[in-house]
């Protein structure tokens, strides 16, 4: 909600294109090579409310984490759009952004990397204060050990003064948290923010995020695992070769699956249960190559339901005949 | 269950560390693999799963001391340490590497690459050796002709693909398999393991799949054996494993797994594992263990047979301790 009273979601993304260019080198340029480009996102739209958690879901090279880097501005998309609490923030320059940066924050994968290992936990958590100039000098403390304790660290005391070597890595991650709760962002966005972590922990970083989205932040998570994303997302949109190709309700998309590439994602996530014997459908070869992005619709070389007509038609997100809900959507014209 | 290919009892591993101190990275492991069994070693980081099997292949660096038996078909390969272990390794018994995809040399081709233990053990060589590798790149479903090409002209699962045509390049009978599927895509994975199921059923090939991720032994071995700080606390058939385990550890670590239909809360374990350089006094899991009594702190468990091939290191198996506790 914003000041004027108008409704709009914390986060719109609309029609957003980001590509990347192959350097040609020198010859390339002198031989006047074609500029090639890897198409990383093309043309995805989704918003996100307040106390919402959105999964983009997909394979490595499906476009999620450029995504997520557009969305929090860390490279510059082609086109599009990309509101923020209802403000365009798509071609704002840098000093613009930065206030904004407060607001969003993101974390990364791998809470082994993301952590300088010559700050103590303090050092780590106040920096973006510093940065930012959020607070003075004395209430600054209070605000490190808050964080802390938001992030699960508790008693922050213990906690403070260690380096990261000195810290699991389910409590680094919470570190990395806790470094981006200090600024009180709206929007969180977090890159595989369990993968690197032993199964036992992950279930307590989930938790935590889980917990802030409760208290009102939107989070928009990165994921390669279905079944984490079925569990925590409120929402999620699966990602193929830089489209949207389905998106919903997490229920839904998982028990209701609509487009083919989905199916097949699903039915071939490991169950815990050895009885379970469903069949996966495995579907052969590799996603192509985001240069060449195939005719018509992208998923049509690997589709188990190629219709002569896929090669020519790029469909776009619509809600299912037998959807079990309107926001339901699939990309795909058989559904 | 059939004679035991390969066995590892009672294993033990030590890594020298510096002023004098050991870390003991696996302490007592035993566990024997039927041929063409799909095993499973499941684990977090740390438990020593890696260890284990380096154990098996005699792998391990020279700052670790090796205790117990790796018995093949009935004879212990380490009665004379590197010498009796060599002339079994790759032809016996194969790894695949973690990260074994990104190990290829950058400037020699596939082919050369999964050539090259053939010609070591002087299996096959010239011709001859083009034409296995060949049948193996086919085995692993990889046209013959891409022989030829570097690494960095396969994609990443083309490239496991061949990794594992390197370790069967000398027909082994007990393929170990360490995370063979954790860098890559939910569907490469699954290719993967299809794979590696069908070689198993093919070529009548043993398998230890050591894995992090439960749900993948599950859909893929008849039987697992639980790690945790260095010692198998459990071990059965996997559906016992999951539907009826027997220690808590187990549990915990199924119900730490998200799974896509289940919509019960997936929890975390409090706390993390007991460091491996000091004497570990009672249950290594008590600190963190949800239904701790009396015995646990101070007493060790040991495996205790639960009926059909079922073990479980825990006290509350044990009649006798409930008896004194209650």
């Amino acid at each position: 909600m914003s000041t004027n009273g108008q409704v709009h979601p914390l986060l719109e993304v609309s029609d957003l294109v980001t590509r990347y260019p192959i350097p040609r080198g020198i010859l390339g340029t002198v031989a006047g090579r074609p500029q090639q480009q890897v198409h990383a996102v093309e043309g995805i739209s989704f918003s996100l409310n307040q106390g919402e958690m959105l999964a983009l879901v997909g394979e490595s090279g499906c476009g999620k984490t450029t995504t997520a880097q557009s969305v929090m501005r860390l490279v510059q998309p082609d086109s599009g759009s990309i509101r923020f609490e209802g403000s365009d923030i798509s071609t704002l320059g840098f000093r613009e952004l930065r206030p904004l940066r407060k607001r969003m924050q993101i974390i990364y994968q791998d809470p082994y990397e993301s952590l300088d290992p010559r700050f103590r936990v303090r050092q780590t958590i106040e920096e973006p204060l510093v940065i930012h100039g959020v607070g003075t000098r004395s209430d600054r403390p209070h605000r490190v050990k808050e964080a802390l304790v938001r992030a699960g660290l508790t008693p922050p005391e213990l906690y403070i003064d260690r380096y990261p070597h000195e810290l699991s890595g389910g409590q680094r991650q919470r570190v990395a948290i806790a470094a981006s709760l200090v600024l009180d962002p709206k929007l969180l966005v977090a890159d595989e923010p369990v993968s690197m972590l032993d199964v036992s922990v992950r279930a307590g970083i989930l938790g935590l995020l889980d917990a802030l989205r409760k208290d009102g932040m939107g989070i928009l998570m990165i994921t390669h695992d279905l079944s984490t994303a079925a569990h925590f997302a409120d929402r999620i949109a699966v990602m193929y070769l830089g489209r949207i190709v389905e998106e919903g309700p997490a229920r839904d998309v998982v028990r209701n699956p609509q487009h083919p590439y989905t199916k097949a994602l699903i039915s071939v996530v490991p169950k815990r249960d050895p009885r379970d014997s469903s069949e996966p459908q495995i579907l052969k070869g590799e996603t192509p190559n985001p240069v060449h992005i195939p005719s018509g619709c992208r998923f049509h070389p690997r589709c188990p339901l190629v219709t002569p007509e896929c090669p020519r038609i790029d469909p776009e997100l619509r809600t299912p005949k037998d959807g079990t809900t309107p926001d339901h959507r699939a990309a795909c014209i058989l559904v | 269950m059939k004679a035991p290919v390969l066995e590892a009892r009672d294993l033990h591993v030590w890594f020298d560390l510096p002023d004098d101190r050991e870390l003991h990275a696996v302490q007592g492991v035993s566990f024997g693999l039927a041929p063409g069994e799909r095993f499973g070693l499941v684990g977090e980081s740390g438990c020593g799963k890696t260890t284990t099997i380096l154990g098996l292949m005699g792998l391990l660096p020279p700052t670790a001391s090796v205790a117990g038996q790796v018995v093949l078909e009935g004879d212990n390969i380490m009665a004379r340490g590197e010498s009796s272990v060599a002339p079994h390794r790759w032809k016996d018994i194969a790894m695949i590497f973690q990260g074994a995809m990104n190990a290829f040399n950058p400037v020699k081709t596939i082919g050369d690459q999964i050539a090259e233990p053939m010609e070591v053990h002087g299996i096959s060589e010239g011709d001859a050796a083009r034409q296995r590798v060949g049948e193996l790149l086919e085995m692993v479903g990889i046209s013959r002709d891409r022989a030829d090409r570097y690494p960095h002209e396969f994609s990443g699962g083309m490239r496991q693909r061949a990794a594992i045509a390197m370790a069967l390049a000398c027909e082994p009978k007990v393929l170990l398999a360490d995370e063979p599927t954790t860098a890559l895509d939910v569907m490469v994975q699954a290719q993967i393991l299809q794979l590696l199921v069908s070689l198993t059923h093919d070529l009548g090939l043993a398998m230890v799949l050591v894995t992090h991720d439960l749900p993948l032994i599950a859909q893929v071995c008849n039987r697992a054996a639980v790690m945790y700080a260095g010692e198998i606390v459990e071990q059965g058939e996997t559906e016992t494993l999951y539907h009826d385990p027997g220690h808590p550890y187990t549990r915990l670590l199924f119900a730490a797994t998200p799974d896509l239909y289940d919509e019960s809360n997936v929890t975390s374990i409090p706390g993390g594992p007991p460091r491996l350089d000091r004497e570990i006094i009672g249950c290594p899991f008590a600190p963190r263990c949800d239904r701790t009594f009396e015995p646990c702190p101070t007493v060790r468990p040991e495996l205790r047979d639960l009926g059909a091939g079922h073990t479980a290191a825990c006290h509350l198996n044990d009649p006798v301790m409930r008896a004194a506790a209650s």
